[in-house]
Protein backbone atom coordinates (compact mmCIF):
# COMPACT_ATOMS: atom_id res chain seq x y z
CA UNK A 1 0.00 0.00 0.00
CA UNK A 2 2.68 2.36 1.12
CA UNK A 3 4.75 1.66 -1.84
CA UNK A 4 1.61 2.55 -4.17
CA UNK A 5 1.04 6.06 -2.47
CA UNK A 6 4.80 6.44 -3.39
CA UNK A 7 4.12 5.79 -7.28
CA UNK A 8 0.90 8.01 -7.35
CA UNK A 9 3.16 10.56 -5.40
CA UNK A 10 5.69 10.48 -8.12
CA UNK A 11 3.37 10.49 -10.77
CA UNK A 12 1.60 13.50 -9.16
CA UNK A 13 5.11 15.13 -9.36
CA UNK A 14 6.08 14.42 -12.52
CA UNK A 15 2.69 15.65 -14.24
CA UNK A 16 2.57 18.77 -12.19
CA UNK A 17 3.76 22.10 -13.50
CA UNK A 18 4.82 24.17 -9.91
CA UNK A 19 5.78 22.42 -7.21
CA UNK A 20 3.42 19.86 -5.42
CA UNK A 21 2.00 20.95 -2.14
CA UNK A 22 1.13 18.46 0.57
CA UNK A 23 -2.59 20.76 0.59
CA UNK A 24 -2.59 19.51 -3.08
CA UNK A 25 -1.58 16.23 -2.45
CA UNK A 26 -4.36 15.83 0.38
CA UNK A 27 -6.85 16.53 -2.00
CA UNK A 28 -6.13 13.98 -4.77
CA UNK A 29 -5.35 11.57 -2.31
CA UNK A 30 -8.63 11.76 0.26
CA UNK A 31 -7.75 9.72 3.39
CA UNK A 32 -4.28 10.39 3.67
CA UNK A 33 -3.42 12.65 6.47
CA UNK A 34 -0.15 15.37 7.09
CA UNK A 35 2.02 12.55 8.93
CA UNK A 36 1.52 10.14 6.14
CA UNK A 37 2.09 12.65 3.61
CA UNK A 38 5.31 13.15 4.85
CA UNK A 39 6.80 9.81 5.49
CA UNK A 40 5.78 9.51 1.81
CA UNK A 41 7.74 12.43 0.74
CA UNK A 42 10.55 10.97 2.49
CA UNK A 43 10.37 7.57 1.04
CA UNK A 44 10.09 9.21 -2.29
CA UNK A 45 12.98 11.52 -1.19
CA UNK A 46 15.03 8.57 0.16
CA UNK A 47 14.76 6.57 -3.18
CA UNK A 48 16.05 9.71 -5.39
CA UNK A 49 18.84 10.15 -3.19
CA UNK A 50 19.79 6.02 -3.27
CA UNK A 51 19.86 6.32 -7.37
CA UNK A 52 21.88 9.17 -7.68
CA UNK A 53 20.88 10.12 -11.06
CA UNK A 54 20.03 13.17 -13.08
CA UNK A 55 17.27 14.01 -11.03
CA UNK A 56 16.93 15.24 -7.88
CA UNK A 57 14.01 15.33 -6.56
CA UNK A 58 13.45 18.71 -4.08
CA UNK A 59 11.26 20.89 -1.60
CA UNK A 60 10.74 24.08 -3.34
CA UNK A 61 8.50 26.63 -2.56
CA UNK A 62 6.67 24.74 -0.28
CA UNK A 63 6.29 21.98 -2.33
CA UNK A 64 7.76 18.94 -4.07
CA UNK A 65 9.44 19.27 -7.07
CA UNK A 66 11.95 17.18 -9.88
CA UNK A 67 15.12 19.81 -10.76
CA UNK A 68 18.18 18.10 -12.57
CA UNK A 69 21.39 17.97 -10.25
CA UNK A 70 23.29 21.21 -10.33
CA UNK A 71 26.45 19.80 -11.31
CA UNK A 72 24.56 18.45 -14.43
CA UNK A 73 23.95 21.52 -15.73
CA UNK A 74 26.55 22.68 -17.97
CA UNK A 75 25.14 19.84 -20.23
CA UNK A 76 21.02 20.70 -19.99
CA UNK A 77 22.24 24.15 -20.92
CA UNK A 78 23.92 22.75 -23.84
CA UNK A 79 20.33 21.61 -24.61
CA UNK A 80 18.97 24.68 -23.88
CA UNK A 81 21.07 26.46 -26.08
CA UNK A 82 21.51 30.12 -25.18
CA UNK A 83 22.72 31.47 -21.09
CA UNK A 84 20.09 31.93 -18.97
CA UNK A 85 19.37 35.68 -18.21
CA UNK A 86 21.18 36.94 -15.26
CA UNK A 87 20.16 39.40 -12.58
CA UNK A 88 22.62 42.26 -12.39
CA UNK A 89 24.27 43.39 -8.98
CA UNK A 90 21.38 46.04 -9.10
CA UNK A 91 18.98 43.47 -9.44
CA UNK A 92 20.29 41.42 -6.82
CA UNK A 93 20.97 44.14 -3.85
CA UNK A 94 17.41 45.49 -4.14
CA UNK A 95 16.10 41.65 -4.21
CA UNK A 96 17.74 40.86 -1.19
CA UNK A 97 16.71 43.86 0.62
CA UNK A 98 13.02 42.68 -0.37
CA UNK A 99 13.95 39.27 0.69
CA UNK A 100 15.14 39.91 3.89
CA UNK A 101 13.43 42.97 5.20
CA UNK A 102 10.16 42.51 3.79
CA UNK A 103 7.46 43.71 3.87
CA UNK A 104 8.39 46.91 3.11
CA UNK A 105 8.31 50.47 0.94
CA UNK A 106 10.27 51.80 -1.65
CA UNK A 107 12.17 54.35 0.13
CA UNK A 108 13.22 51.97 3.23
CA UNK A 109 15.22 50.46 0.10
CA UNK A 110 16.92 53.78 -1.59
CA UNK A 111 17.88 54.13 2.04
CA UNK A 112 19.52 50.34 2.56
CA UNK A 113 21.00 50.32 -1.06
CA UNK A 114 21.65 54.89 -1.09
CA UNK A 115 20.52 54.87 -4.21
CA UNK A 116 16.90 55.39 -6.35
CA UNK A 117 16.27 51.63 -7.01
CA UNK A 118 13.09 52.29 -9.02
CA UNK A 119 14.34 50.62 -12.56
CA UNK A 120 15.57 47.64 -10.66
CA UNK A 121 12.28 47.29 -8.38
CA UNK A 122 10.22 47.49 -11.75
CA UNK A 123 12.44 45.30 -13.37
CA UNK A 124 12.01 42.76 -10.25
CA UNK A 125 8.14 43.35 -11.12
CA UNK A 126 8.30 42.42 -14.67
CA UNK A 127 9.91 38.88 -13.64
CA UNK A 128 7.86 38.33 -10.97
CA UNK A 129 10.50 37.62 -8.58
CA UNK A 130 8.98 41.00 -6.52
CA UNK A 131 5.10 41.79 -5.82
CA UNK A 132 3.16 44.70 -4.59
CA UNK A 133 1.94 42.96 -1.09
CA UNK A 134 0.10 46.31 -0.40
CA UNK A 135 -0.12 49.68 0.74
CA UNK A 136 1.11 51.33 4.21
CA UNK A 137 -1.58 53.65 5.66
CA UNK A 138 0.74 56.20 6.04
CA UNK A 139 0.07 59.42 4.56
CA UNK A 140 0.95 59.24 0.12
CA UNK A 141 -0.05 55.22 0.99
CA UNK A 142 3.56 54.39 -0.31
CA UNK A 143 3.26 50.33 -2.07
CA UNK A 144 4.45 47.91 0.11
CA UNK A 145 6.38 45.27 -1.53
CA UNK A 146 7.33 41.69 -0.87
CA UNK A 147 8.43 38.57 -2.80
CA UNK A 148 7.26 35.57 -4.96
CA UNK A 149 6.54 32.22 -4.79
CA UNK A 150 8.32 32.38 -7.80
CA UNK A 151 11.53 34.37 -6.30
CA UNK A 152 11.24 30.66 -3.99
CA UNK A 153 11.12 28.55 -6.86
CA UNK A 154 14.29 30.76 -8.60
CA UNK A 155 16.21 30.72 -6.07
CA UNK A 156 15.64 26.82 -4.64
CA UNK A 157 14.07 27.74 -1.31
CA UNK A 158 11.46 25.61 0.80
CA UNK A 159 10.68 29.01 2.12
CA UNK A 160 11.78 32.20 3.54
CA UNK A 161 13.15 30.79 6.99
CA UNK A 162 15.47 29.37 4.44
CA UNK A 163 17.09 32.21 3.56
CA UNK A 164 20.76 32.32 4.94
CA UNK A 165 20.81 34.60 8.01
CA UNK A 166 21.74 38.37 7.80
CA UNK A 167 25.33 38.56 8.92
CA UNK A 168 24.63 40.80 12.38
CA UNK A 169 25.46 44.16 11.85
CA UNK A 170 28.03 43.88 14.90
CA UNK A 171 29.72 40.79 13.69
CA UNK A 172 30.40 42.65 10.25
CA UNK A 173 33.91 43.88 11.12
CA UNK A 174 37.00 41.78 9.50
CA UNK B 1 43.82 56.03 -16.30
CA UNK B 2 42.38 52.54 -14.73
CA UNK B 3 40.05 54.47 -12.91
CA UNK B 4 37.90 54.43 -15.90
CA UNK B 5 37.19 50.90 -15.82
CA UNK B 6 36.23 50.76 -12.12
CA UNK B 7 33.18 53.31 -12.77
CA UNK B 8 30.77 51.06 -13.76
CA UNK B 9 31.37 48.12 -11.31
CA UNK B 10 29.65 50.32 -8.39
CA UNK B 11 26.15 50.09 -7.67
CA UNK B 12 26.12 53.62 -6.01
CA UNK B 13 27.40 55.84 -3.49
CA UNK B 14 28.11 53.53 -0.34
CA UNK B 15 29.66 50.99 -2.85
CA UNK B 16 32.31 53.24 -3.40
CA UNK B 17 33.09 54.25 -0.43
CA UNK B 18 33.19 50.80 0.92
CA UNK B 19 35.62 50.29 -2.49
CA UNK B 20 37.92 53.06 -1.22
CA UNK B 21 37.62 51.86 2.75
CA UNK B 22 38.71 47.86 1.33
CA UNK B 23 41.32 49.62 -1.15
CA UNK B 24 42.85 51.73 1.04
CA UNK B 25 42.60 48.84 3.87
CA UNK B 26 40.84 50.92 6.54
CA UNK B 27 39.45 50.10 9.62
CA UNK B 28 35.59 50.70 8.74
CA UNK B 29 34.84 51.71 12.54
CA UNK B 30 37.82 54.63 12.12
CA UNK B 31 37.27 55.86 8.72
CA UNK B 32 39.84 58.66 8.07
CA UNK B 33 37.23 61.20 6.43
CA UNK B 34 39.81 63.87 5.09
CA UNK B 35 41.50 60.71 3.36
CA UNK B 36 38.27 59.08 2.01
CA UNK B 37 36.63 62.01 1.21
CA UNK B 38 39.31 63.51 -0.90
CA UNK B 39 39.32 60.06 -2.94
CA UNK B 40 35.35 60.14 -3.26
CA UNK B 41 35.85 63.24 -4.70
CA UNK B 42 38.42 62.65 -7.12
CA UNK B 43 36.12 59.53 -8.50
CA UNK B 44 33.53 61.86 -8.88
CA UNK B 45 35.48 64.46 -10.93
CA UNK B 46 36.26 61.40 -13.35
CA UNK B 47 32.28 60.48 -13.43
CA UNK B 48 32.07 63.62 -14.00
CA UNK B 49 35.18 64.39 -16.67
CA UNK B 50 33.20 61.44 -18.71
CA UNK B 51 30.29 63.71 -18.51
CA UNK B 52 27.76 61.33 -16.88
CA UNK B 53 25.14 62.87 -15.31
CA UNK B 54 26.19 61.98 -11.74
CA UNK B 55 23.32 60.31 -9.78
CA UNK B 56 22.19 63.61 -7.37
CA UNK B 57 22.66 60.84 -4.36
CA UNK B 58 26.81 60.55 -5.47
CA UNK B 59 26.29 64.53 -4.66
CA UNK B 60 24.30 63.64 -1.39
CA UNK B 61 26.61 61.54 0.33
CA UNK B 62 29.82 63.80 -0.72
CA UNK B 63 27.97 66.56 1.09
CA UNK B 64 27.70 64.25 4.34
CA UNK B 65 31.30 63.27 4.23
CA UNK B 66 32.07 67.13 4.05
CA UNK B 67 29.67 67.45 6.64
CA UNK B 68 30.98 64.70 8.83
CA UNK B 69 34.87 66.42 8.31
CA UNK B 70 33.40 69.84 9.30
CA UNK B 71 31.89 68.59 12.63
CA UNK B 72 35.10 66.32 13.53
CA UNK B 73 37.39 69.75 13.02
CA UNK B 74 35.26 71.58 15.44
CA UNK B 75 36.92 71.91 19.26
CA UNK B 76 33.61 69.01 21.51
CA UNK B 77 30.70 71.07 22.65
CA UNK B 78 31.23 73.19 25.91
CA UNK B 79 27.98 72.54 27.29
CA UNK B 80 26.81 70.35 29.33
CA UNK B 81 23.87 68.17 28.26
CA UNK B 82 24.56 68.33 24.59
CA UNK B 83 22.62 66.12 23.05
CA UNK B 84 24.95 64.74 19.96
CA UNK B 85 28.00 65.27 22.99
CA UNK B 86 30.42 62.21 22.73
CA UNK B 87 28.86 60.58 19.68
CA UNK B 88 31.36 60.30 16.89
CA UNK B 89 29.78 62.38 14.00
CA UNK B 90 30.72 58.73 11.68
CA UNK B 91 28.82 56.81 13.94
CA UNK B 92 25.81 57.02 11.42
CA UNK B 93 27.66 56.49 8.27
CA UNK B 94 29.68 53.55 9.40
CA UNK B 95 26.05 51.93 10.79
CA UNK B 96 24.65 52.46 6.89
CA UNK B 97 27.69 51.58 5.11
CA UNK B 98 27.42 47.83 7.68
CA UNK B 99 24.37 47.67 6.61
CA UNK B 100 24.54 48.27 2.89
CA UNK B 101 27.42 45.56 2.86
CA UNK B 102 25.21 42.99 4.98
CA UNK B 103 22.74 43.22 2.11
CA UNK B 104 25.84 43.03 -0.85
CA UNK B 105 27.13 40.12 0.90
CA UNK B 106 23.17 38.28 1.10
CA UNK B 107 22.65 39.26 -2.92
CA UNK B 108 25.90 37.61 -3.66
CA UNK B 109 25.45 34.21 -1.66
CA UNK B 110 21.73 34.75 -3.48
CA UNK B 111 23.57 34.37 -6.75
CA UNK B 112 25.35 31.30 -5.45
CA UNK B 113 22.14 29.33 -5.09
CA UNK B 114 21.50 26.44 -7.44
CA UNK B 115 19.48 28.93 -9.61
CA UNK B 116 16.56 27.62 -11.45
CA UNK B 117 16.90 28.05 -15.58
CA UNK B 118 20.94 28.12 -14.82
CA UNK B 119 21.85 25.49 -12.10
CA UNK B 120 19.08 23.61 -12.19
CA UNK B 121 15.91 22.99 -14.34
CA UNK B 122 12.84 21.51 -14.31
CA UNK B 123 11.20 19.26 -17.01
CA UNK B 124 10.91 20.50 -19.97
CA UNK B 125 10.33 24.03 -18.50
CA UNK B 126 9.34 26.86 -20.60
CA UNK B 127 12.22 29.52 -21.44
CA UNK B 128 11.36 33.03 -20.21
CA UNK B 129 14.11 35.73 -20.97
CA UNK B 130 13.70 38.13 -23.51
CA UNK B 131 11.80 36.90 -26.28
CA UNK B 132 13.78 39.74 -28.45
CA UNK B 133 16.99 37.26 -28.92
CA UNK B 134 14.82 35.11 -31.00
CA UNK B 135 17.78 33.86 -34.32
CA UNK B 136 20.33 35.11 -32.43
CA UNK B 137 21.03 31.94 -30.26
CA UNK B 138 22.58 34.26 -27.69
CA UNK B 139 21.50 35.54 -24.32
CA UNK B 140 20.52 39.50 -24.45
CA UNK B 141 21.20 41.26 -21.59
CA UNK B 142 19.34 44.66 -21.31
CA UNK B 143 22.16 47.18 -21.34
CA UNK B 144 22.32 50.67 -19.46
CA UNK B 145 23.90 54.18 -19.83
CA UNK B 146 27.08 52.90 -19.00
CA UNK B 147 27.52 50.31 -21.82
CA UNK B 148 26.60 52.88 -24.18
CA UNK B 149 29.39 55.39 -23.13
CA UNK B 150 31.36 52.48 -23.29
CA UNK B 151 30.24 51.60 -27.15
CA UNK B 152 30.56 55.29 -27.66
CA UNK B 153 34.21 55.80 -26.83
CA UNK B 154 35.51 52.59 -28.78
CA UNK B 155 33.92 54.46 -31.45
CA UNK B 156 35.36 57.90 -31.31
CA UNK B 157 38.61 55.79 -30.17
CA UNK B 158 38.41 54.25 -33.84
CA UNK B 159 38.21 57.60 -35.31
CA UNK B 160 41.21 58.60 -37.45
CA UNK B 161 43.17 60.79 -35.56
CA UNK B 162 43.18 64.17 -38.15
CA UNK B 163 40.12 65.15 -37.93
CA UNK B 164 39.62 67.16 -41.52
CA UNK B 165 38.71 70.73 -40.47
CA UNK B 166 35.88 71.20 -42.79
CA UNK B 167 32.18 72.88 -42.56
CA UNK B 168 30.03 71.09 -43.00
CA UNK B 169 26.65 72.05 -44.96
CA UNK B 170 25.12 69.24 -43.66
CA UNK B 171 23.09 70.82 -40.61
CA UNK B 172 22.10 67.38 -38.15
CA UNK B 173 19.67 68.49 -35.36
CA UNK B 174 18.77 66.08 -32.50
CA UNK B 175 15.67 65.75 -33.28
CA UNK B 176 16.48 65.20 -37.10
CA UNK B 177 18.00 62.10 -35.59
CA UNK B 178 15.77 60.78 -33.68
CA UNK B 179 12.94 60.45 -35.97
CA UNK B 180 15.75 59.31 -39.01
CA UNK B 181 16.79 56.18 -36.10
CA UNK B 182 12.66 55.83 -35.14
CA UNK B 183 12.35 55.44 -38.64
CA UNK B 184 14.73 53.07 -39.50
CA UNK B 185 14.12 50.93 -36.59
CA UNK B 186 10.42 50.47 -37.66
CA UNK B 187 11.92 49.48 -40.97
CA UNK B 188 14.83 47.08 -39.48
CA UNK B 189 13.24 45.93 -36.25
CA UNK B 190 17.03 46.13 -34.87
CA UNK B 191 19.89 47.75 -35.78
CA UNK B 192 23.27 47.87 -33.84
CA UNK B 193 25.18 51.17 -32.37
CA UNK B 194 27.52 50.90 -34.95
CA UNK B 195 25.28 50.40 -37.88
CA UNK B 196 22.98 53.64 -36.67
CA UNK B 197 26.36 55.58 -36.86
CA UNK B 198 26.97 54.46 -40.57
CA UNK B 199 29.70 54.82 -42.48
CA UNK B 200 30.42 58.56 -42.05
CA UNK B 201 32.67 58.77 -39.24
CA UNK B 202 32.65 62.75 -38.47
CA UNK B 203 32.47 63.45 -34.98
CA UNK B 204 29.35 65.58 -34.94
CA UNK B 205 27.40 62.99 -36.16
CA UNK B 206 28.65 60.31 -33.66
CA UNK B 207 27.66 62.68 -30.58
CA UNK B 208 24.10 63.30 -31.91
CA UNK B 209 23.66 59.85 -32.55
CA UNK B 210 24.62 59.12 -29.16
CA UNK B 211 22.45 62.11 -27.81
CA UNK B 212 19.20 61.01 -29.77
CA UNK B 213 20.02 57.07 -28.64
CA UNK B 214 19.95 58.31 -24.82
CA UNK B 215 17.22 60.45 -25.39
CA UNK B 216 15.26 57.67 -27.22
CA UNK B 217 15.96 55.30 -23.94
CA UNK B 218 15.04 57.95 -21.48
CA UNK B 219 11.87 58.44 -23.34
CA UNK B 220 11.58 54.60 -23.17
CA UNK B 221 10.91 54.39 -26.99
CA UNK B 222 13.92 51.68 -28.06
CA UNK B 223 15.67 49.47 -25.73
CA UNK B 224 19.13 48.55 -25.89
CA UNK B 225 20.64 44.46 -25.75
CA UNK B 226 24.11 43.36 -25.19
CA UNK B 227 24.43 39.80 -25.73
CA UNK B 228 28.21 40.18 -23.78
CA UNK B 229 30.83 42.70 -22.14
CA UNK B 230 32.13 44.43 -25.30
CA UNK B 231 29.00 42.63 -27.61
CA UNK B 232 27.59 45.01 -30.15
CA UNK B 233 24.93 47.03 -29.01
CA UNK B 234 21.31 46.42 -30.11
CA UNK B 235 18.85 48.40 -29.98
CA UNK B 236 15.06 47.95 -30.46
CA UNK B 237 12.00 49.55 -30.50
CA UNK B 238 10.53 49.12 -26.66
CA UNK B 239 6.86 49.16 -28.63
CA UNK B 240 6.52 47.44 -31.87
CA UNK B 241 3.51 48.64 -34.08
CA UNK B 242 1.29 46.44 -35.04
Amino acid sequence: MMEEKVAIIEALIFASDTPLTAERLAEVLPGTDKKEITALFGALCREYEQRGGGICLQEVAGGFQYRTRADLAPWVRKLKAGRPAMLSPAALETLAVVAYRQPLVKAEIDRIRGVDVSGALKGLLEKKLVRIVGRKDVPGKPIIYGTTRKFLEVFNLRDLSELPTLRELKDLQE
Amino acid sequence: MSYEIKLDIFEGPLDLLLYLIRKNEIDIYNIPIALITAQYLAYLDIMRSLNLDLAGEYLVLASTLIHIKSRLLLPPAEEEGEEEEGEDPRAELVQQLLEYQAFKEAALRLENRPLLERDVFTRGAREEGPSVAEGEGEAMIEVGVFELVAAFRRIVAGLDRPEELEIDAEKISLADRINEIMERLSEKRQLTFVELIGEKHDRRRIIYTFLAVLELMKLRMIRAYQSGPFGAIRLFLAVEDQ
